[in-house]
């Protein structure tokens, strides 16, 4: 009775054992870690990579993304990474590249496959084509790097990372593919969705705080007249406070957008002289609980745009 | 202490502008005009497709397009022509682009193509790897990721791609600067009111400015050299080369370097959170300018439980360092070792500590040494969703020096001292703080020097920094009290460094 069960017995064990073998590389360690700058980055990689990858973000999308402390903790997470995805266009200037030199981790080294700078390939706007000082404010000299706002650029990002994690982890270019389509497909869909929704404000003026809007604006069709910083980086100042409240009553603009983490002291004030209304307008994944994705950013933003031109908000 | 700090160093950390520089794809003078600048030689081959001919990039009558300004009231009729102007030139650019495009495609073709970088995104799974990883070795520059191209994308718009290219003719003739080290300079001017008998700073002085030079070396290393000049005379503050892959965890440095031996002493004049160095280190580590040594510097992370850092630095240096070592023998050198443990309490809320233990020769005999102890701690707290307006950092740092002495100048010296601060930020440019601080002399450690300050600070910009301290000490050996005012006013030009921690 006993001997006939130990043939059994054995070959489960033995079974299991190869199962845990296999299973070990294919899961945990074959996952592909993966460091983002921002959320918007790392909502995309899950999108594409699925359960091949883990994705860590060092800034959250309620934090300006231009600062960032270089806290030690980030220093461990890329010292793990396969693969560091970067907006580029130095938005990381000022905490990423000492976090990278202390990462001991070769591959996440500028030039290296598993530095991916995904700015490559945009639509990026604001470059600029004449001498560029500092007396602009601090200005960005490649660019203005909030070009995840507008989706195409989504879908650009989307392919760029599905590239490399595929010669990253070649075993799961076919999964990688596959997520890419089905992210495209569903991008496609609720870019209708979206156009058909802000279609009716094209041609809307708005003013910003930040120029954190360009891309979202070309791509929906509004028109930024303004930013309430007199110059990017330069705190509100009265005399300029005073040339936004004229430029909205001469033009009436309907809308501030300001971003979370910026003072809403001003946008406010002017607001209350000129009639506009301040959206609280959120440039990253992660800004509230319930922009869980990349899509719910656009939702968010987008429903709270129409409601307030519908005079709901 | 974000801010203004962001010119340039920690030392320790390093600063590479030219790491940012070599990754975002495109260098200064080239990105200046790199979004419209058409080659010229392109330019001039195409020309007749064009009437007017805009003189490329430079002197493009674009302001609307411009980054920075605010486009001031203007009326509608205004605004409309500006438009019509934009859309003229951006078609007439579209079109230009497309025409260099075509050309650009028949002389790939006649070339037998040997970049197919173009392969369709969507054909991702079938074989790109190889062509993928063509395209990923040459990233840091110029060339993006095959895939990434957007060359099927039909809402972006014609200029997307190009920029990046655009940039290529010219860079042959700019070899000789594009490898050249990122720049910056921090000027540091100090004004001083008030009465001091024992330490006399001038009533004006241009003291310490920083010319900071780093870039990448190799695939190996990177370097970095802090040359700091003051009115008397040019010093090599820093200059090291940072090995940054090298096996098991370890980062190597070696050059000249301030030395790790708690915080404060690792940061430059600039980037400290007063306009001064605490007493503890003017008594202990050397004087005005704290321990800066000259040798190689190893750090390894020690993994720990949980998402906590821990890193532990060992260092040897030259046993000569003015006011603290002094080496009779060439053999007779200085050791540092320093550990330090992070943690994020919250995500608001991280603690640093750091214990260090030193050792050198003193010269005031042959076998004479002097050995340092410390304890340093660190407490941030920042709200993210506020960062830009308030955060707090209590610092404080105990250390002691053990100094062997011949008897005739008072044997062994066992001197204490320490120095607790805190730095509030009220508003986006405004910070308040204050210090305690107290030390024994090194060479005398009957005598125990006291003080406090509060300071003011306001940041017009990220590039420069007004601060006011309000100081008093006390020196015991003179029987001094000295309460003085410390006006101090710095500014950064040239490369964007990192923001220290």
């Amino acid at each position: 009775m006993t001997a006939s069960h130990h043939p059994f017995r054995f070959l489960t064990v033995t079974c299991l054992a190869a199962l845990a073998g296999l299973a070990a590389p294919m899961t945990a360690a074959a996952k592909v870690h993966v460091v983002t700058s921002l959320q918007d980055f790392a909502s995309i990689t899950t999108a594409i990579g699925g359960d091949r990858v883990d994705v860590v973000s060092l800034a959250k999308g309620y934090q300006d993304p231009h600062f960032v402390d270089a806290k030690p903790s980030f220093v461990l997470a890329l010292s793990r990474a396969n693969l560091l995805e970067v907006a580029g266009l130095e938005l990381e200037l000022g905490y990423l590249p000492p976090l990278i030199d202390q990462s001991r981790n070769d591959a996440v080294h500028p030039g290296s496959p598993g530095y991916l700078d995904l700015s490559i390939g945009c639509d990026i706007l604001q470059r600029p084509t004449q001498v560029v000082t500092r007396a602009m404010g601090d200005v960005h000299p490649y660019g203005n790097p909030h070009y995840w706002t507008d989706p195409e650029n989504g879908r650009v990002i989307a392919r760029a990372l599905a590239a490399r994690l595929s010669e990253l982890d070649p075993a799961g270019a076919a999964t990688y593919a596959k997520n890419l389509a089905a992210f495209e497909a569903r991008l496609t869909a609720r870019e209708k969705e979206w156009d058909a929704k802000m279609a009716p404000y094209a041609g809307t003026r708005v003013v910003t705080f930040h120029e954190s809007w360009p891309n979202f604006a070309k791509h929906f069709k509004l028109a930024i007249v303004g930013t309430v910083e007199p110059k990017p980086g330069i705190p509100p100042t009265p005399s300029h406070t005073l040339e936004i409240i004229n430029l909205i009553l001469t033009q009436k603009v309907p809308a501030i957008l300001v971003e979370p983490y910026f003072d809403h002291k001003t946008p406010n004030y002017i607001a209350q002289k000129t009639g506009a209304k301040v959206l609280l307008f959120y440039p990253s994944v992660g800004g509230i609980p319930a922009i869980t994705d990349y899509f719910a950013l656009f939702d968010t933003d987008i429903d709270t745009f129409v409601d307030a031109m519908k005079g709901r908000r | 202490m974000r801010s203004f700090a962001a010119m340039s160093a920690r030392r320790g950390i390093l600063l590479p502008t030219a790491l940012v520089l070599g990754c975002c794809g495109a260098l200064a003078p080239a990105a200046a005009a790199a979004g419209l600048q058409v080659p010229e030689a392109a330019t001039a081959a195409d020309a007749p497709a064009q009437a007017p001919a805009p003189p490329a990039g430079t002197a493009s009558p674009a302001p609307p397009g411009s980054p920075a300004a605010p486009a001031p009231p203007a009326s509608p009729e205004d605004i409309a022509a500006l438009r019509r102007q934009i859309e003229a030139l951006r078609q007439e650019y579209e079109q230009r682009l497309n025409a260099l495009e075509q050309r650009l495609e028949q002389l790939a073709g006649g070339a037998a193509a040997p970049s197919a970088p173009a392969t369709a995104p969507s054909g991702a799974a079938a074989g790109p790897p190889t062509a993928a990883s063509a395209g990923a070795s040459g990233a840091a520059g110029a060339a993006p990721p095959a895939p990434a191209a957007p060359v099927e994308a039909p809402a972006v718009q014609a200029p997307a791609g190009a920029p990046a290219e655009a940039s290529i003719p010219g860079a042959p003739t700019q070899t000789s600067n594009y490898f050249n080290p990122s720049v910056s300079v921090i000027g540091n001017f100090l004004g001083v009111a008030g009465q001091n008998h024992v330490v006399t700073l001038p009533a004006a002085e241009l003291r310490e400015s920083e010319l900071a030079l780093q870039a990448i070396v190799d695939p190996y290393a990177r370097a970095d050299f802090f040359i700091s000049f003051g009115e008397q005379g040019v010093a090599v503050e820093e200059g090291f080369v940072t090995f940054t892959s090298l096996p098991a965890q370890l980062l190597a440095k070696v050059g000249r370097m301030r030395v790790a031996f708690g915080t404060i002493n690792t940061l430059h004049l600039h980037v400290l959170p007063w306009p001064d160095e605490p007493l503890p280190l003017y008594n202990l580590l050397g004087g005005e300018d704290g321990w800066v040594g000259t040798g190689v510097s190893v750090a390894r992370l020690l993994p720990l439980p949980g998402d906590t850092f821990s890193e532990l630095t060992a260092q040897v240096f030259r046993g000569d360092s003015p006011g603290l070592f002094s080496a009779p023998r060439r053999g007779d050198l200085a050791y540092n070792g320093h550990y330090r443990v992070f943690r994020d309490l919250t995500e608001a809320l991280n603690l640093t500590v750091g214990a260090s233990y030193a050792y050198g020769p003193n010269g005031t005999s042959l076998d004479a040494k002097t050995r340092l102890e410390g304890i340093d701690v660190t407490l941030r707290y920042k709200p993210l969703v506020t960062a830009l307006y308030h955060s707090l950092v209590v610092r404080g740092e105990v250390m002691r020096s053990e100094r062997q002495q011949p008897r005739a100048i008072g044997g062994e010296q066992r001197a204490l001292g320490w120095f607790a601060a805190a730095d509030y930020q009220l508003a986006r440019r405004w910070f308040v703080g204050g210090r305690l601080e107290a030390s024994d002399r090194a060479t005398d450690a009957r005598h125990t020097d006291t003080g406090r300050a509060l300071l003011l600070t306001f940041w017009p910009s990220e590039f420069s920094q007004l601060r006011a301290e309000l100081r008093r000490r006390h020196y015991s050996v003179e029987e001094q009290e000295a309460t003085e005012v410390l006006l101090q006013l710095q500014f950064a030009i040239g490369a964007h460094g990192a923001h220290p921690f």
